[in-house]
């Protein structure tokens, strides 16, 4: 019976005791709050755990919601700082953006296969089913296997904004997740064409994956040509903010885009900004 | 004595609410599941409604549609196969292993099976990806297909069929197999006309299990099966199972999206729990 009752006054205690641990939270922690591009969140995420090691009484809370989102939190300051994985539009030219890292992607084919390039018009064929056959692009005679991303991935809507497609435009044969699976499939199937992180992607074909990397437009699909700009199907990630930023937020935002989150810019298979 | 007689009725106290709030807590979690898939499912079900779940043009969520049919077709279709594929095979090593083979071998054969069971569903799945998708494509291309997720799920629930149906053999009561001896019938007549049918519950029950588990199994089926969403023509075209829907999508997915992926795991759950039912059902009706 006693077993019981102090069962009870430990049940009666526990929302105060909650309380008082809430209180102490709020009152210990300084806020940051980042909202915005998926793409960016998982990044902004690391960092900010980082962030929060460095400065124990700093709290970064991050938020998705898509690019938009985070421009319009930034203005409306809802949020201290927005996440938007593109530039800045012209009627965005009031706020301010930094870029901690770039984004970029390329097609990808097996080794073995001949064709050396394939012009935009092409690679909107075969990814709408229109060419159906790699002898139709100079290539061996063989069916063409299109991978495709998921919806929702970051790589799937860089792809469809620069070759202007929807994804249900799209006729794949193979669905996949992550870079790492798209390799795979592209490495074990002479006929497939697939799009990747250009990181990774460099990475794996330089440590013996059957893979090789086409260009764009004559440029080559490498991790130095999206640093310097110079390679198309890329985009910055950016940190904006309304006004100059301050304090905490201008801390937040020099850490973001210095040496010491390149690690982590890279495990997430963006790439990181080049420094003098 | 008296007051060891006091303390032991007080561990019996105490081991009963044990007992108790363990199983309570078996049944609340199972509960708080079935509640939270509905609550997160409940926005998408009252925007986007039932109907257009089996009506819609296709699986676009971002464009606004949202039609998981071919996905539970091809959810179905998988266990199936890998059932049909699995289920002869894992039943006959159970019987060659109880009935043929010497007891050295028959040990060694249930070792492996076990074996078997415990390899990381990852771990098949990279094998297929690596070794028998390309192989599938060599012959019929893309090779990441419905014939490829079958058969990663056969291999994967193989061991629950044979060592489910291992137990329900031995499980025969020694007479019937003595008596059946002492007639004279053939080896092949006493496993076909004693041996399985008194073991009949057993089996099928094994059989349901591994079906339950083939629906649910996620990874492997997601890394062979190509992911593209539609109703297949053929064994080798591309297919999405509703888990591997989940999978792919869940972690980027927002608001109505979101919910209706909860709604694909609350139909696969209710499946699940329709399946055990049955099993339940059927294993009483033959025991009784």
């Amino acid at each position: 019976m006693k077993f019981t009752a102090l069962l009870k006054k430990a049940g009666m205690l526990l929302p105060a005791v909650a309380i008082l641990f809430q209180i102490n939270t709020v009152q210990a922690a300084e806020k940051l709050v980042l909202t915005g591009a998926s793409t960016i969140a998982p990044l902004a995420a690391e960092i900010g755990k980082r962030f929060e090691k460095q400065n124990p009484d700093v709290r970064v809370d991050v938020q998705t919601g898509g690019s938009s989102r985070g421009v319009s939190d930034a203005r409306s300051g809802l949020a201290d700082i927005g996440m938007a994985s593109r530039k800045l539009k012209a009627e965005e030219s009031d706020l301010k953006s930094f870029t901690i890292a770039l984004d970029g992607v390329g097609l990808i084919l097996h080794k073995d296969n001949p064709v050396k390039s394939l012009t935009d018009q092409q690679v909107i064929d075969i990814y709408t089913g229109k060419i159906t056959n790699w002898k139709d692009v100079g290539g061996k005679d063989a069916r063409i296997t299109v991978v495709n991303k998921a919806e929702g991935r970051s790589t799937l809507e860089l792809f469809l904004n620069y070759y202007k497609l929807k994804n249900s435009d799209i006729k794949p044969q193979v669905v996949i997740g992550d870079n790492q699976q798209g390799i795979k499939t592209v490495a074990g199937n002479t006929g497939a064409i697939g799009y990747v992180s250009i990181g990774t992607a460099e990475f794996d074909a330089g440590n013996g994956v059957p893979i090789k990397l086409l260009p764009l437009n004559g440029i080559a699909a490498s991790v130095e040509n999206v640093r310097n700009g110079s390679f198309p199907l890329s985009r910055p990630l950016n940190l904006v903010t309304k006004t100059a930023p301050q304090g905490l937020a201008k801390r937040f935002i020099e850490f973001a885009s210095s040496k010491n989150v390149d690690d982590l810019v890279e495990a997430q298979y963006f790439v990181p900004l080049s420094r003098k | 004595m008296s007051r060891s007689h006091v303390n032991k009725s007080h561990a019996d106290d105490i081991l009963r609410i044990a007992l108790m709030s363990a199983a309570v807590l078996a049944v609340g979690v199972l509960l708080l599941i079935l509640l939270f898939l509905v609550r997160e499912s409940w926005p998408a079900l009252q925007r986007i409604g039932l109907y257009r779940f089996v009506s819609d043009a296709g699986w676009h969520p971002l464009e606004g549609a949202f039609n998981l049919a071919p996905m539970l077709i091809a959810t179905f279709a998988a266990a199936l196969g890998a059932i049909l594929i699995a289920g002869p095979i894992g039943i006959a090593s159970a019987v060659f292993g109880r009935f043929y083979a010497p007891p050295v071998i028959a040990e060694t054969f249930r070792r492996m099976v076990a074996l078997l069971a415990g390899i990381p569903s990852v771990v098949f799945g990279l094998w297929g990806l690596t070794v028998l998708v390309p192989i599938i494509a060599k012959w019929q291309p893309p090779g990441a297909s419905l014939l490829a997720g079958m058969l990663i799920l056969a291999f994967m629930v193989l061991p629950t069929v044979a060592l489910t149906a291992d137990a329900a053999l031995k499980a025969v009561p020694k007479q019937y197999l003595h008596g059946a001896n002492a007639l004279g019938i053939s080896q092949a007549g006493l496993i076909f006309n004693v041996a399985i049918p008194a073991a009949r519950s057993g089996l099928i029950g094994g059989i349901l299990l591994a079906t339950a588990r083939a629906l649910g199994e996620t990874m492997a089926v997601l890394m062979v099966a190509g992911n593209v969403v539609q109703v297949p023509n053929s064994l080798f075209d591309p297919v999405r199972v509703l888990t591997a829907n989940i999978a792919l999508e869940m972690a980027y997915a927002t608001t109505e999206h979101r919910s209706a992926l909860f709604v694909s795991g609350l139909a696969l759950m209710l499946l699940v729990v329709g399946l055990a039912a049955m099993a339940g059902k059927l294993g009483g009706r033959l025991h009784g």
